[in-house]
């Protein structure tokens, strides 16, 4: 914790949900800097200030002007957060649903992340895309997927997907202060899962820089999101039979870590990739590729990958859980690496 | 006609679309012998469109763009080297020849956008128009779009943002009549584009695109009304292309006849001559002006030929901020 930071209302001690630190990320960025925007469906607080709440009180504080609830229309969503962007502000724009940004992926893969190639660098387009998804809630198949590996395969964009809320609130303000279109990935269960440690108001987390959450000597586990927490989980569970585990939450997407997975997986041998994204053609993959690349002479066991099956997320509740990669799954996984 | 501009801006006009034309016969003749090498869009006969519009507009307004945009951004004043420099694909074009004839873009004269998207000129010009409207800077964005892109849903949802927003953002069509290959009413519901403006609560007007006075008139309102942040307007101008979808077309589709009687009102000789008789121009003046405009294509082309390519590190640079790791 810096002992620099600021206004804070909040002690180090406190605790705050991601929701919440999101919220205070946006306050204070609309707080600091006449060029941030926020716009989104339902965002302002007439309309409830979002979906789940995460804008509350921001358009009563900043007013309607910066803070706006938009029609159902990703594409002029996106098409206004650029615009706007270029032209010297800062829009912070949600996407409600990570589904909902398939409508606008003409705005964001070939607007956003290639104008500043385009032009030779004389346009940029420092905006945020915020969106939530994540399966747990029975959506169903258009409303929890997670699509990162898309807009990570396109040039030009940068992803960011925090596990915590003090990494949800330090990385959105690096991501606001971005000179580069960034795709922000909020998980619907991790927004509304307990409180933990509060952010110091005002500290950004860089985007590019993965966290080692756990050191460990056995087997190194890369994951992000809600599946961090797990990774965790096995990881402790797993010490008290003196297996060692590492555990590393990306943070970051694009640009992609590799120096420090590379030094962990370097000492460990053996690496696990575990997300909630369907496991073909993944970010897991792109991760075993290069690992397996830089590190092949020094692999005790082939790189393994966890993702959800190969489907839609279902529906019916049982379908959903086994849907997902879950503790069971990383503890047999981290076991037969060591096998 | 109650608002007829100067004749210093009826000339100004003039010189934008003989500008287009003149650069557009050279583009033309410089691809057919080999010494230009890209996919060209003409929009030779759609020149008075961006040339009346632009008029209207200062510097430091902003315009978005399409694929057969090079017209909109010579009217908006892109310098004539660096564009074709970038058309040559050089280092020292205005993208330093890594957007090409369909991505011309010029903050420095307000061309910040020019899309290979069908339909996508339109919710970025409302972005433009609402950072305006947030600093409350009195610019104005245009976004220029074909008929074909009033069938794309991009067309909708910006100009229902725009009206809610009350955005300082005119919409122009210019309808050549032809969505690629496909003639207008095969692919549209409404009879005029300009119709589609009532569902958006706007005002919707329909000129010949073909007549400056007509153009200025329309545009004049529009940018006024946007400036004064009265909201957004859409423009239809009816006009034809001359060189079919892209330069190598057949023209197959079209009616035969069709083309020549377009070609034969052909706007920009039938503006001088109006320019002449009404004793705004003298020949002699507008004689000068071509063979001035004629003499900075030889020298913009020249600048070009002559010019190196970029360096392949430029793969690495401008996708982020900072540099790819090579």
């Amino acid at each position: 914790m810096s002992a620099s930071s600021t206004t804070s209302a909040a002690k180090a001690t406190d605790k705050i949900t991601m929701l919440q630190a999101v919220n205070w990320a946006l306050d204070d960025a609309l707080g600091a800097d006449p060029r941030v925007l926020v716009f989104g469906e339902d965002v302002a607080d007439p309309e409830g200030g979002g979906v789940v709440g995460i804008t509350k009180g921001l358009s009563t504080k900043y007013g309607g002007m910066r803070v706006r609830s938009t029609p159902i229309s990703e594409q002029a969503i996106i098409g206004a957060a650029i615009g706007s962007a270029i032209a010297g502000m800062r829009p912070v724009a949600e996407i409600m649903l990570m589904n909902f940004t398939t409508v606008a992926m003409d705005m964001i893969v070939n607007h956003a992340a290639k104008l500043r190639f385009m032009s030779g660098g004389q346009t940029h387009v420092p905006l945020v895309i915020r969106t939530m998804t994540g399966a747990g809630y029975s959506s169903g198949g258009q409303h929890a997927d997670f699509l990162e590996a898309w807009f990570a395969h396109t040039a030009g964009l940068k992803v960011v997907i925090p596990s915590t809320p003090a990494d949800a609130y330090g990385l959105m303000l690096a991501a606001i202060d971005d000179d580069d279109p960034v795709i922000f990935i909020e998980n619907l269960p991790s927004l509304r899962a307990a409180p933990m440690l509060a952010p110091v108001r005002g500290q950004r987390v860089p985007i590019g820089k993965a966290n080692v959450i756990r050191t460990g000597k056995d087997v190194t586990v890369i994951s992000y999101s809600r599946q961090v927490h797990d990774a965790a989980s096995v990881a402790d569970k797993l010490a008290k039979e003196n297996i060692s585990v590492e555990v590393i939450d990306l943070r970051t997407i694009s640009p992609l870590d590799m120096p420090t997975l590379i030094e962990s997986v370097g000492r460990t041998g053996r690496a696990l990739i575990v997300h909630e994204a369907v496991k073909n053609f993944g970010i897991g993959a792109e991760i075993a590729s290069q690992l397996s690349e830089k590190l092949f002479g020094k692999l005790k066991a082939p790189v393994q990958r966890l993702g959800a099956a190969f489907c839609p997320v279902p529906f019916s509740k049982p379908l959903e859980t086994a849907f997902v990669p879950g503790q069971p799954e990383i503890e047999a996984a981290v076991r037969g690496l060591l096998a | 006609m109650s608002k007829q501009p100067s004749a210093s801006v009826l000339v100004d006009i003039y010189r934008r679309m003989t500008r287009i034309k003149q650069n557009d016969e050279r583009f033309r003749s410089g691809i057919r012998t080999g010494r230009m090498v890209m996919p060209y869009y003409s929009a030779r006969g759609q020149e008075c469109i961006p040339a009346a519009v632009s008029v209207c507009l200062d510097d430091s307004d902003t315009i978005c763009t399409i694929y057969r945009g090079i017209h909109d951004s010579i009217a908006k004043g892109v310098p004539l080297k660096e564009l074709w420099a970038e058309l040559a694909g050089k280092a020292t074009g205005t993208c330093k020849g890594k957007g090409g004839p369909m991505h011309i873009t010029h903050p420095a004269s307000g061309i910040m956008v020019t899309t290979g998207i069908v339909g996508s000129s339109m919710p970025i010009a409302n972005g433009l128009a609402l950072a305006s409207q947030v600093r409350g800077d009195k610019k104005v964005s245009v976004a220029y779009f074909g008929d074909g892109a009033s069938n794309i849903g991009a067309f909708h949802e910006a100009l229902n943002m725009a009206s809610v927003w009350k955005l300082p953002v005119v919409f122009v069509c210019q309808n050549n009549q032809y969505a690629e290959h496909t003639k207008y009413a095969v692919c549209t519901s409404a009879a005029n584009v300009a119709d589609r403006a009532a569902s958006y609560s706007m005002p919707g007007v329909k000129v010949d695109g073909n007549e400056p006075l007509e153009v200025y008139a329309a545009a004049r309102v529009a940018i006024d009304r946007a400036r004064a942040g009265e909201g957004p307007t859409l423009i239809e101008a009816v006009t034809f292309r001359f060189f079919g979808h892209n330069v190598g077309d057949d023209d197959s589709y079209m009616d035969k006849g069709e083309k020549a009687a377009w070609m034969a009102k052909d706007p920009v000789p039938r503006y001088r001559a109006w320019l002449v008789a009404q004793s705004h121009a003298t020949e002699a003046q507008l004689a000068d002006m071509e063979a001035g405009i004629e003499k900075e294509i030889d020298e913009a082309f020249k600048f070009a030929m002559d010019s190196p390519f970029p360096d392949v590190a430029e793969l690495r640079r401008d996708v982020y901020r900072d540099e790819v790791a090579a």
